[in-house]
């Protein structure tokens, strides 16, 4: 089986959670003998791992015929795409689109990224995708995230395949409620023309049924799973100057990950103990309204803001941490308590994260809790019983969740879908 | 004959209220006053009451051959008598037809007997006390916290003066052999054992009005025909339940008081008596002995005491409470002997169980709390409280031998004040007559002696 999928980024160059989840499922899913994957991205950079799927780019693909020769063909991006392909998808042009602007190659330039025109870049993005469609031969089609929804309902239209979206977050996640109409159109319109919707959440399944209107039978959930650490990463020696216990928040500081009760938790715990330092990692648009809060509350002199971690930075922080905290207020599924656990850091989540669906060794606590919050983080920096406990049971549970089963359910959805028993 | 030993257990833990870490030191009233009082007057009235009266009706219709025994922790009298003090009346008035017995048990319901001899001690002479003032008579026969027994529990027990045990049927104890015989601890041929018959008990407390079960509906003659049914030689059969199974874990619509309202009607007609386990204990001989190594209890399918010693948090949180019980029974503040007794409930263990994540079902049925962890950490806030507590009475930097003897130099001044100061009066009276009698100064002198006492352990 073959199918096709739309992605918008995929690693090592990535932005967010998206890509680490595209990257794990296809990982997964290629543990399948039977199953090839055709993963298509805006902008490839060349250093992507294509050893189990092909990677094509939408920015190396022709929509305006020139002649090229192999050699050129060769130095532009010789070292991640065969020429061939170029050739191939050169003869599957459907339109003038002469009107549209193009690179010496034919090829609109993408910049990969969410920038200001996201909506002009998403329209070329499925442009490419139907010489893609045109072009390639699958028996599926699987878009990730509503980037890429109008690019899967083009190849649906034009190759008659089923389309399977993967709903990895919606508006309303984002937007705690006040949803961008335009983006919702995209989503509603995708979810309209999917043949099936997998979500990583039941609580983004209620979502796309209650909020998007779908029938409940063409939804289901599959959970996120997280790949598992590297030799690199295991070999990092936890840093500890200080004998302070270190709590930590990881991840964008905007409205949806819900900084500011993790401030007002913190000071709640310095109330009553001092031998705790609180460190909240990446950057947002709320930073500076929590630095702000942080020096209202007169606790700045234990609470840090080392910005935005990148690469093994993340696994230092996170190895040198003994408390992870993510009070999300809404999170599609979060995918961050899963690698803090993989290292052995017990984890505390709202219960308004989809992880909190699958994890049962983290505290869970409503993100308004502040109070619950405080508790949960006083116990495991008190009670040494609660973070041997949580450490080494977290641990155990987060190892046993691996895309390869959340690849089976994927593969089941294909093959309900395409009638294979 | 056969006969039908009947043992209800009663027991309801205080349960705790929310206590949050920064209440540590500045809160000591740890109950939730609400929800216990709510669930123990639900239970009484849905259960309790009903279910005495049956059984008194029963008792008076018998003329006193219906017979059965009831074990009732010390925290459950507590709570009765805050909450519900009718029932308390009624089980005075089962008690008084004479067809009743009461067994013995530890006070706090606790899971002391496994690591805390002098406490468990403590504990069951304190409840033994309760019972006979309560209800007029001395526990034989002694039933521990969720039917945990060992060999060396029962030795212990043994000591205490008791001749006879109720524990759990085990099929890991019990291998081939039929719980329907008097059993002896392998240890001593004296000491009987009771075993609860597991299937024709559960058949009750979980099966009852259960659709899906072959059996439904479960009808009082055909359950006396299964016991008449079992070899003659097979004498005993051991009913022993949560006496909450009529009325709330059976609501009253399932029909399940009509069910024991006709019991012993069928039982009589096949020619099944009823007897009481220390009466059982009297009149049957011990058919073998029984080996247990190992400690075993009534929960779950592995009769162990995994449900409250199972994980890591509940090892640490049972070892810290017990590392300052020394200290605790040198205090002689009230509260804080109140507050002990009610921490040491086995529930507060069994909340903590993490066995729930594959099993679900009966212990979210049973816990307050939403999951273990929260159990774990409301539970230990509380017990930092009180340990706080404990140490400002005693600071910890005094060894506990060193606080002992110094508390005996004080015990015996005590002492030596009290019979100096009753020579001293006799010499007086010797001296000149006075008009107070004898009598009464004798009275005085005892709680003067204890008044005195408390004060002083106060200072120091």
């Amino acid at each position: 089986m073959r199918a096709l999928m739309f992605g918008w980024e995929f690693p090592p160059h990535i932005l967010g959670g998206l890509g680490t989840a595209s990257y794990g499922l296809t990982r997964g899913m290629a543990m399948q003998a039977d199953m090839d994957v055709v993963f298509v991205i805006p902008k490839p950079h060349g250093d992507e791992d294509q050893s189990f799927l092909k990677i094509v780019g939408a920015c190396n693909t022709p929509v305006v015929w020139r002649d090229v020769s192999w050699e050129h063909l060769e130095s532009r991006f010789g070292s991640y795409m065969n020429p061939q392909d170029y050739y191939n998808m050169r003869g599957h042009i459907y339109a003038d689109f002469r009107y549209l602007y193009t690179n010496d190659l034919g090829c609109i330039e993408f910049s990969g990224r969410y920038p200001e025109n996201l909506m002009e870049e998403i329209n070329n993005y499925s442009i490419c995708a139907g010489v893609i469609a045109r072009t390639e031969h699958f028996d599926i089609i699987h878009s990730h995230d509503w980037l890429t929804y109008s690019a899967g309902i083009h190849a649906k239209n034009v190759s008659g395949k089923p389309l399977v979206i993967h709903v990895h977050a919606t508006d309303f996640d984002r937007s705690r409620g006040n949803v961008n109409p335009q983006v919702y159109g995209i989503e509603k319109n995708g979810m309209d023309h999917a043949d099936h919707i997998i979500c990583v959440s039941n609580l983004t399944r209620e979502t796309v049924i209650n909020k998007y209107h779908q029938d409940p039978r063409k939804v289901s959930t599959v959970h996120n799973a997280v790949e598992p650490i590297s030799k690199q990463i295991e070999e990092i020696k936890p840093e500890r100057n200080t004998n302070q216990k270190i709590v930590t928040f990881l991840g964008r500081i905007t409205m949806q990950k819900g900084p500011e009760y993790f401030v007002e938790a913190a000071s709640r715990v310095l109330e009553k103990t001092s031998n705790v330092r609180f460190v909240m990692a990446g950057s947002g648009d709320m930073m500076e309204a929590m630095i702000r809060l942080v020096a209202k509350r007169g606790i700045a002199d234990k609470f840090h803001f080392p910005g935005f971690l990148k690469g093994s930075q993340v696994y230092r922080m996170l190895k040198s941490s003994d408390v992870y905290i993510m009070p999300s207020v809404s999170e599609p599924f979060g995918i961050s308590p899963l690698e803090a656990m993989q290292v052995g850091v017990p984890s505390i989540i709202s219960k308004q994260s989809g992880c909190a669906e699958i994890l049962n060794y983290a505290i869970k606590t409503d993100y308004w809790d502040i109070d619950a919050m405080a508790d949960a983080i006083y116990s495991i920096i008190s009670y040494p019983a609660m973070y041997e406990f949580l450490k080494i049971q977290g641990k155990k549970e987060v190892d046993e969740i691996k895309w390869e089963y959340a690849g089976h359910k994927v593969r089941a959805i294909y093959d309900r879908l395409l009638g294979i028993k | 004959m056969k006969t039908i030993c009947f043992y209800f257990q009663i027991h309801q833990p205080f349960r705790l209220k929310r206590y949050r870490f920064f209440d540590i030191g500045a809160d000591h009233y740890y109950y939730d006053d609400f929800t216990n009082e709510q669930i123990l007057q639900r239970i009484a009235a849905n259960s309790f009451l009903p279910a005495n009266q049956v059984i008194y009706d029963l008792i008076q219709a018998s003329k006193g051959k219906f017979r059965v025994a009831f074990s009732i922790s010390g925290v459950a009298l507590d709570q009765l008598e805050q909450y519900a003090p009718e029932v308390i009346e009624s089980f005075r008035k089962l008690a008084k037809t004479g067809a009743v017995e009461f067994l013995s048990e530890t006070y706090a319901h606790s899971l002391s007997s496994l690591i805390d001899e002098k406490e468990f001690k403590n504990q069951v002479l304190q409840h033994r006390r309760r019972i006979e003032v309560l209800f007029g008579q001395k526990p034989k026969t002694f039933r521990n916290t969720e039917l945990i027994y060992s060999d060396d529990l029962g030795e212990l027990i043994y000591s205490m003066g008791y001749k006879t045990i109720i524990a759990e049927g085990a099929k890991t104890i019990l291998g081939w052999k039929s719980p329907n015989f008097v059993y002896h601890s392998a240890l001593n041929p004296n000491l009987k054992l009771l075993l609860k018959n597991n299937k024709l008990s559960d058949d009750i407390t979980f099966r009852f009005s259960n659709y899906n079960w072959s059996e439904y509906p479960l009808v009082a003659d055909k359950f006396i025909d299964w016991i008449y049914k079992t070899p003659n030689n097979e004498q005993v059969i051991n009913l022993f339940m949560n006496y909450e199974t009529f009325g709330n874990l059976q609501s009253k619509q399932s029909g399940i008081f009509e069910f024991l309202k006709a019991l012993p009607k069928f039982a009589f007609e096949k020619g099944i008596g009823f007897l009481t386990p220390s009466e059982v204990s009297g009149l049957v001989n011990a058919t073998g002995p029984i080996s247990v190594p190992n400690p075993i209890s009534w929960a779950d399918e592995e009769r162990d005491l995994s449900a409250w010693l199972g994980n890591d948090l509940q090892q640490e949180a049972f070892k810290k409470l017990y590392s300052i019980a020394e200290r605790v029974r040198m205090s002689k503040d009230r509260r804080l002997h109140l507050d002990w007794n009610y921490l040491q409930t086995s529930d507060h263990f069994y909340y903590m169980s993490t066995k729930n994540f594959s099993e679900g079902g009966l212990y979210r049925y049973f816990s307050p709390y939403e999951t273990p962890f929260e159990a774990f950490i409301n539970y230990m806030n509380v017990l930092s409280d009180f340990m706080e507590r404990v140490e400002s009475q005693f600071p910890s930097s005094v060894e506990n031998e060193e606080l002992n003897s110094l508390l005996t130099t004080i015990q015996n001044q005590e002492l030596k004040i009290v019979s100096l100061e009753k020579e001293l009066k006799k010499k007086c009276k010797k001296g000149k007559p006075s008009k107070t009698p004898g009598r009464t100064v004798k009275k005085e002198n005892p709680a003067d002696s204890r008044k005195s006492t408390v004060k002083k352990g106060k200072s120091s």
